[in-house]
């Protein structure tokens, strides 16, 4: 199974996204932000960093690279794509998923290992952990807000799509402590904390990161 | 809105080298520039003539002390008396290049240096922290090397002083925007709080950067006809600050607009930058790189023309602006960020030049090499610097500054701790064990460290608040390297010889305790003015113990930056010679943390401990005191306890292994419980307030499992150091009870430890 | 030589840490009269010849598909600089 990993200029996590794909069995394929095509892979992360510097808003120019006019119809089509941290503000900027990023409500960068609870384990990325689980997740941003209006609030909790939340204090102001959504279909998720991150002992908080990969791999064998 | 008006540069007005040999009695203000008379007359001198405003501009920044190391370099050179060996392999470059480069096996080299940008910081806080951290990163790209990790020892005044509540949140922020924008895990450093700081805060900025042998890339600028490449970000009126006095010199009309002084870094720009240069570097297109820093174009050129073969041509009027009206001797002179220097081959410019439109870098073409001997600069056609480079780049000025013992020491010396009133009941033993805990300088500083992203990459194994960072090189093969910076100032004040001693068996044992081979030194010397006598015998005591001790460790000097000048009047900040010292681990899987994460280990403390009080934290917190003289260097058992604590790593003994250094024993006991919240239970000799508060050096605490605990034994026995049994770890215990102390749970702890930073910074 | 200016505010509903931050340290510098603080961006668009109707309508089109999110934050003036003029 492969995988693409996004490159934008300023992504960070690239590299990282990579690894976790290939210890969780996949293949790891580069895709380049300028270059408009998928290369076949089956499925896409959008990693974690600050594309473009984020100076305007994080993920407002990467979502418009070449690159997106192929994924966004693809990713509407049912592929399997996971937004983390920085790719999950370019999924926002996209409207592939509702809702925002902003500046975190105490204004600073933080980085912490966060306990988060899956709330929905039926997602292309979630299906190897069960709901209500409890698990650890480096977390690292200075936008990682999520603000919404309430309707749009109310009815991403009422369609269980609310995929992951905080648990413990709120790390930076996110409404009602959303960590991780999903679309409708449950194959586009995006979340701010970094399981790329906790895919190894002995590096990264835990290991609870790898299920996210073997999650899709699984997914994708099944379908 | 006129800002943005773009003026056609132009040659009106421009000092030639023409005109400057026609008109020798033009005055010239080299006194504004720094220069001294006899300088100056040195430099026409060197030329026969009076030099050019642009030629001025470059040899007033380049022979600054900044640059040229002129107080500081005769010196730095007994650093070179030192073998270019390490413990495991060969140092591939040391002094005199961006960074030391040491291998660490293989086939891998690591580069690591350390800088400071003390003043900017206090000017502008953010700006300055986040372009020391930038221009760190391009030493070690400059290298040939990819930038793996980044620290921060940071120095500030008093925390409750109005300018450290200004000074801090800044630094910090620009130290977390711009690293954490790079991708570079940020995996340690220091934060100290000393009033001597006030006004003078010291902000030192490490980064390391991992290569293999064949890709090392040495700044010179060698091949008749190979092209000179400016690559990177605009040049702009960044850091020009006085020297926009030479542009208005040479305008008849009103002159220019009074320049920055302040850089400001792009992030982005350099993180585009690294992954462009790595390219680079994989393509093989790259003859000769160096990056731009101080003094920026001025340094680039005459640094890579005078490590070359000698000659060189540079068109300024071809150096892309971000604003038009600079003159030419703020184009030589800015120190706009993000911007590097390569020497690339005719026939491999088309590949380099396709690399960098990849990544949307701006590259530009501004000269060659030459045969000749002298750096050419010419301006719209007219020739501006015409110099033998190695005259601005290497042959500054070089002083011998007087030097003096500080007629204050005696008495400094004599105050000693011995006498101060020490805690007498079980109560009063607890409440300075939480007052120390609770201290600016041990208090946690997680308010601070969780601003910088530690994870990114995914190497990271061990960081803050570790005893040092741990990175992973190699995924394949699990080779790392330790990394960890020290100086304990209070120590240097009262001795500079045997606190620079202190600083660097610190960095030493803390590379240790995590169990790597410590090989390799790099330093930032943090002083007062070199024109004060007294400074001037501190720094050389400094030196003297930095090298005396490095070579009983058998570990070389490969780089590091001097900062003079940090003081405000006659006062001067304490001597602080922060020694960051690099330790290999074969395996990063087998590295010892430093705190325990579970019950029913054994705790040994490892060295022996005597009455040393003086300089301490202790004497520090509860006394406001400070005098006598620092611990007692015992280079011989450091050596010995680092071997016991590296072997024991390997042989999978120690859980968990931790220094101590400030705060003593009380200190590691405290941290190491509340570490993951695993209780410990205590038993020390009768006499426990030395016990927990003496600062001697050479010691550590570990934790061993039962079984293990035997193996440790033979391993100290072997290498003859003392193995003091003093505890058990206990997952039952809330918190940590000492015998002879009231018991302190662990909710006390935590909020004695926690609450500090908060408490003023929100 | 004419220049387009776009300002952008994060919608009323949307918190503004930023703003926040000022809101709380107004008072204690003294300025007591002040109840709230938005922050906002201001771009300054630059364009070779006279702000035309068309230069605007473009203007307007990249401050609603780039320079703001419509999800966060309203376009609240795009408008010809008057200095200009």
């Amino acid at each position: 199974m492969k995988i693409g990993v996004v490159t934008f200029p300023g992504s960070l996590d690239d590299h990282d996204s990579q690894r976790a794909i290939r210890l969780a069995g996949g293949k790891a394929v580069s895709l380049w932000h300028a270059d408009a095509d998928l290369h076949g892979v089956d499925a896409v992360v959008l990693p974690g960093g600050f594309s473009y510097g984020d100076y305007l808003r994080a993920g407002a120019i990467a979502r418009f690279a070449p690159v997106m006019d192929k994924l966004v119809p693809a990713a509407q089509g049912g592929l399997p794509v996971l937004g983390i941290c920085n790719g999950f503000q370019v999924l926002c900027e996209s409207h592939l998923l509702p809702g925002a990023l902003i500046r975190n409500d105490h204004r600073k960068f933080i980085c912490t290992d966060q306990r988060l609870r899956v709330e929905n384990d039926s997602t292309a990325w979630t299906g190897d952990f069960e709901s209500g689980q409890e698990i650890l997740i480096a977390l690292k941003n200075g936008e990682g807000g999520y603000v919404a209006d309430e309707a749009t609030l109310d009815a991403l909790e009422g369609e269980g799509r609310v995929a992951f939340r905080y648990l413990g204090a709120n790390p930076n102001g996110s409404y009602r402590d959303i960590a991780g959504i999903t679309n409708e279909r449950g194959n586009v998720v995006g979340l701010m904390p970094h399981p790329e991150h906790c895919v190894e002992s002995g590096f990264g908080p835990s290991t609870d990161g790898l299920a996210f990969f073997t999650s899709v791999l699984h997914s994708l064998v099944d379908a | 809105m006129t800002d943005n008006i773009i003026q056609a540069p132009s040659t009106e007005g421009v000092d030639t080298v023409g005109r400057a040999a026609e008109s020798p009695d033009v005055v010239q203000p080299w006194a504004q520039l720094g220069l001294k008379e006899e300088e100056y007359a040195r430099i026409r001198e060197i030329l026969g003539r009076r030099p050019t405003s642009a030629e001025l501009a470059m040899y007033s920044v380049m022979w600054s002390e900044h640059c040229s190391y002129k107080s500081s370099k005769v010196h730095l050179r007994r650093f070179g008396d030192l073998p270019a060996e390490t413990p495991i392999g060969k140092q591939l470059a040391g002094i005199g290049e961006n960074a030391g480069v040491v291998d660490i096996g293989q086939g891998w080299a690591v580069t690591f240096k350390i800088e400071s940008h003390n003043h900017p910081s206090y000017i502008e806080p953010h700006q300055g922290a986040a372009t020391g951290v930038g221009g760190i990163v391009r030493d070690i790209m400059a290298m040939g090397a990819r930038p793996i990790a980044v620290m921060d020892p940071l120095r500030f005044g008093a925390l409750d002083h109005p300018d450290t509540l200004r000074v801090l949140p800044g630094v910090v922020a620009g130290i977390g925007g711009y690293g954490n924008c790079l991708g570079l895990p940020n995996i340690g450093g220091e934060v100290v709080f000393d009033e001597c700081y006030q006004g003078n805060p010291l902000v030192n900025a490490l980064c390391v950067g991992a290569l293999r042998h064949e890709d090392l890339h040495l700044a010179k600028a060698t091949g008749v006809g190979n092209k000179v490449v400016l690559f990177g970000a605009k040049t702009g009126g960044d850091g020009i600050g006085g020297v926009s006095v030479l542009a208005s010199e040479t305008f008849d009309s009103a002159g220019p607009t009074k320049r920055p002084s302040v850089q400001v870094g792009d992030p982005f720009a350099e993180k585009v930058l690294i992954e462009c240069c790595l390219d680079l570097y994989r393509a093989g297109v790259v003859e000769g790189i160096q990056d731009l820093g101080g003094a920026g174009l001025s340094c680039a050129t005459s640094e890579l023309a005078s490590a070359g073969d000698g000659g060189m041509t540079i068109e300024l009027d071809t150096v892309p602006l971000r604003d038009a009206s600079l003159r030419p001797e703020e184009i030589l002179m800015s120190e706009s960020q993000e911007r590097m220097m390569a020497v690339v081959a005719p026939d491999q410019l088309e590949e380099f030049l396709a690399i960098t439109d990849r990544w949307d870098v701006e590259a530009t073409v501004l000269g060659e090499v030459t045969d000749g001997t002298h750096l050419l600069i010419s301006w719209h056609g007219e020739t501006i610097v015409d110099v033998p480079p190695r005259s601005v780049a290497h042959d500054g000025p070089v002083y011998e500054r007087p030097m003096q013992r500080p007629a204050y020491l005696d008495a400094l010396q004599a105050d000693s701790a011995l006498g101060l009133t020490r805690p007498s009941t079980p109560a009063e033993l607890r409440e300075q064990l939480l007052q120390v805990l609770a201290s600016p300088n041990i208090c946690d500083k997680s308010w601070i460290t969780d601003q910088y992203d530690r994870y990114v990459r995914g190497n990271t194994s061990l960081a803050m608040p570790d005893d040092a960072g741990v990175v992973r090189v190699d995924e394949s093969t699990g080779l790392g390297v330790a990394l960890s910076t020290d100086c304990n100032a209070r120590f240097a004040q009262l001795d500079p010889y045997a606190g620079a001693q202190l600083a660097l068996a610190e960095a030493y044992r803390n590379v240790a305790t995590t169990g790597a081979l410590p090989v390799a030194v790099s330093d930032c010397l943090n002083f007062g003015s070199p024109e004060d006598a007294g400074v001037m015998w501190q720094f050389s005591q400094a030196v003297d113990g930095i090298v005396d001790g490095c070579r009983a460790f058998g570990v070389p000097v490969t780089g590091g930056n001097v900062s003079f000048y940090n003081q405000t009047g006659a006062t001067a900040i304490h001597p602080t010679p922060v020694l960051s010292v690099l330790g290999v681990l074969e395996d990063v899987a087998r590295r010892t943390p430093s705190g325990w994460s579970t019950g029913g280990l054994y705790l040994f403390q490892l060295g022996a401990t005597r009455e040393e009080f003086d300089g301490s934290e202790w004497a520090g917190v509860v006394h406001d005191h400070l005098g006598g003289t620092p611990p007692r260097v015992d280079l011989a058992a450091e050596r010995a306890l680092a071997d016991v604590l590296v072997q024991g790593a390997r042989d999978g003994v120690l859980a968990a292994a931790h220094d101590l250094s400030q705060g003593g024993l009380a200190v590691a006991l405290m941290e190491g419980v509340l570490r993951h919240g695993i209780g410990a239970r205590i038993s020390l000799s009768d006499n426990v307030f030395t016990d927990l508060f003496s600062e001697s050096a050479a010691r550590a605490v570990v934790a061993v499992a039962p079984e293990h605990a035997d193996a440790l034994a033979s391993l100290c026995d072997e290498h003859g150091v003392e193995m003091s049994a003093i505890g058990v770890t206990a997952a039952e215990i809330d918190g940590l009870q000492i015998e002879g102390v009231d018991s302190m749970t662990l909710e006390e702890l935590r909020r004695a430890h926690t609450d500090t930073l908060p408490a003023v910074f929100g | 030589m004419g220049h387009v200016v776009i300002d952008v505010m994060l919608k009323p509903e949307i918190l503004d840490p930023q703003g926040q931050a000022v809101a709380g340290a107004l008072p204690r510098l003294g300025f007591g009269d002040f109840t709230d603080v938005r922050q906002g961006k201001r771009f300054v668009l630059a364009v070779d010849g006279p702000v035309t109707d068309t230069v605007l309508a473009q203007a307007r089109e990249a401050a609603d598909t780039l320079l703001s999110n419509p999800v966060i934050e309203d376009v609240v003036s795009v408008h010809a600089l008057e200095s200009d003029a």
